[in-house]
């Protein structure tokens, strides 16, 4: 799951990592008075786990408390793209960036082993589109799990990014603390965009996006769900043990079990010229009660006008389902 | 009977977590099918049998019991404790361990891929439907009833459910399987495709091949990249799902099953890589088998 931009950076914070003085949260417009610590002017950015927010009119400027108030009034409680804004981020402006940078520590999937940093002078702009753009500009890193990642292999990296004196030393310190995130919280990705370099030479994390593995919750009492990018419906489909995420079709709910299954039953909605509304999969051996909460969700939902089940009889019994749909 | 790859009448096979409920579960249907399982594991439980099948405390333990019998293990353990389970097969010396276990942290998992690769031993998974060569042996929890005909398809899938549809339906058509490889959804796992089908390619009994894929990771561009430098004779046939799914989101139990960073990934790009190496890509399930006849006939 994708933690909120916040919950990273405390993270990140945590082990070194600068990042904008503020960082005040605000959950309710009780809280505004916590604002009044800050120096203003501030910059108020409502959190929702997804990019573009600029352009969505999600983060703002804001000169008064009066401005943070509205700002917080009027991000609280609205839905974005089926996600409802809990939190917002007032941060203190005034870094005055020379350069904005790139990087990232992921999972090395295509090696099936280690981890894989990247990092780029392309910074603010999204990492797939400096890929597609100029893949030359992309840095790439392969750190060993048993090696770890050492600080000569970030020096290089630091001076492939063009970064000198305390700069260097300085970004030492952030791809240390970023490892010891990935490592420590079973994240899936780091990544900051951008890693300001400040006009007097100091790195600051501005944006970050951190995900951390589902299958390890267990492990980390300090990451809750509350803070990552689930949308209501997706936390009570988790309730029962049900995968459900929302698809912008209006016709065909869909009900199967595994993911391949799952997917297949979408595309073939697709294919024969109608757009699923959603992929819920209801797993292997599912019990007839997590059938009828999901059938519930479903027949709940006013965009679907159609539910397509599609249970192969393998594990999954069809009675149980067949109890839990009626 | 031809020679089939990973399993078959030879293989003798080491239940981890028997146990519990789908290690006790899946232990009778293996038994069922005619899969010689030979003993079980669960801590402190040593002393019970499941299903006829004596349980042991300690893979070592059992593996004294059972000289040199037991070449394979399945793994049942929950994910809290399945990393575990890996690491003491691995070190008594089992070289191929098919994990079941869904819900293992990908960081672990990354750690005991690596660590098998070093010791020379083969992990099919995790969060996996297993292996099965019909009629001869499985070492999974494919469903019996499909499973039912052996013959020229060979098949490797990142799914389970998708994979037991295809099955059936080429069966329906009188086409049976070599052997079936769940290889899992996971976004680590310790066989991949591209391995799976260098196998197959070896295996005398497979005359043609059939790819599930799906969205993510880049497992199925690097099998295209590697059928169009003409290493593979053999006719493979793909199905990728995933279409529909939308970008930057995980798709339920396949963790691995995600379009991101820009790493391809995309139904698209996998389409693409496939079609320009002549391997037809089906759009439905079912279009597989129409495919796969073409090159019967």
């Amino acid at each position: 799951m994708r933690l909120l931009e916040y919950k990273g950076k405390e993270l990140l914070n945590k082990y070194g990592v600068k990042i904008p003085r503020g960082g005040a949260i605000v959950r309710s417009l009780d809280d505004i008075d916590i604002l009044n610590t800050l120096k203003f002017p501030l910059f108020a950015k409502a959190q929702v786990p997804f990019a573009g927010r600029a352009k969505m009119g999600l983060v703002r400027r804001v000169d008064t408390i009066k401005d943070a108030e509205n700002a917080a009034r009027d991000y609280l409680g609205k839905v974005i793209q089926d996600y409802p804004i809990r939190k917002v981020l007032f941060e203190e402006g005034g870094v005055n960036v020379a350069k904005e940078l790139y990087v990232s520590i992921t999972l090395d999937r295509e090696n099936r082993g280690g981890y894989l940093m990247l990092a780029s002078t392309e910074g603010g702009i999204d990492i797939e589109e400096v890929a597609r753009r100029s893949p030359e500009k992309i840095i790439r890193l392969y750190i060993d799990d048993y090696e770890g990642l050492r600080d000569y292999m970030i020096r290089g990296v630091a001076q492939k990014l063009g970064l000198e004196g305390s700069a260097a030393q300085d970004f030492v310190t952030v791809a240390k603390a970023m490892y010891r995130v990935f490592t420590e919280y079973d994240a899936e990705l780091v990544e900051i965009n951008p890693l300001a370099l400040t006009t007097d030479g100091q790195l600051v994390a501005l944006d970050v996006k951190v995900m951390i593995d589902d299958n390890s919750l267990y492990r980390h009492p300090d990451i809750s769900v509350e803070d990552s990018d689930y949308t209501t419906e997706e936390l009570e489909a988790r309730k029962y043990g049900l995968h459900y995420v929302e698809l912008t079709g209006y016709v065909g709910g869909i009900m199967a079990n595994g993911a391949g299954l799952t997917m297949a039953t979408m595309d073939l909605v697709k294919e024969f010229g109608h757009e699923p509304a959603d992929f819920l999969d209801v797993g292997g051996g599912a019990s007839k009660d997590s059938v009828r909460e999901g059938l519930k969700m479903l027949l709940t939902d006013d965009r679907i006008k159609a539910v397509l089940i599609n249970i192969f009889g393998g594990i999954t019994r069809c009675d149980e389902v067949a109890r839990g749909s009626c | 009977m031809g020679m089939a790859i990973l399993v078959n009448e030879n293989t003798k096979v080491l239940v981890q977590g028997i146990t519990g409920r789908e290690g006790s579960r899946h232990t009778q249907y293996m038994l069922q099918y005619g899969t010689k399982v030979v003993a079980g594991v669960t801590p402190g439980k040593g002393g019970q049998t499941v299903h006829g099948v004596p349980v042991f405390d300690t893979v070592e333990e059992a593996l004294r019991k059972f000289p040199p019998d037991i070449n394979t293990s399945i793994i049942f353990v929950p994910a809290q404790f399945a990393a575990d389970s890996v690491y003491e097969a691995i070190d008594a010396g089992i070289k191929l361990i098919v994990i079941i276990t869904e819900h293992i942290p990908i960081h672990d998992a990354l750690k005991f891929v690596n660590y098998a690769k070093r010791k020379g031993v083969t992990i099919i998974g995790p969060n996996c439907p297993g292996v099965v060569s019909p009629l001869r042996s499985k070492v999974g929890i494919l469903p019996n009833h499909i499973y039912t005909k052996s013959g020229p398809v060979g098949i490797v899938s990142r799914s389970g459910t998708l994979t037991y549809e295809i099955s059936y339906h080429l069966t329906q058509a009188g086409i049976g399987q070599s052997t079936v490889v769940g290889i899992g959804g996971d976004p680590i796992i310790g066989t991949d495709m591209l391995e799976v089908v260098k196998m197959f390619e070896e295996d005398p009994e497979t005359k043609y091949i059939v790819v599930i894929g799906e969205i993510g990771g880049t497992m199925e561009e690097r099998l295209a990249q590697y059928i169009g430098s003409g290493k593979v004779t053999k006719p493979v046939v793909a199905y990728i799902s995933g279409r529909t799914a939308p970008p930057g989101k995980r798709m339920g139990g396949h963790a691995g099953a995600i379009v991101s960073m820009g790493m391809g990934g995309s139904y698209e790009s996998k389409v693409k890589a496939f079609q320009e190496v002549n391997v037809p890509v089906a759009k439905t399930p079912t279009e597989v088998v129409k495919l796969i006849k073409q090159y019967i006939r």
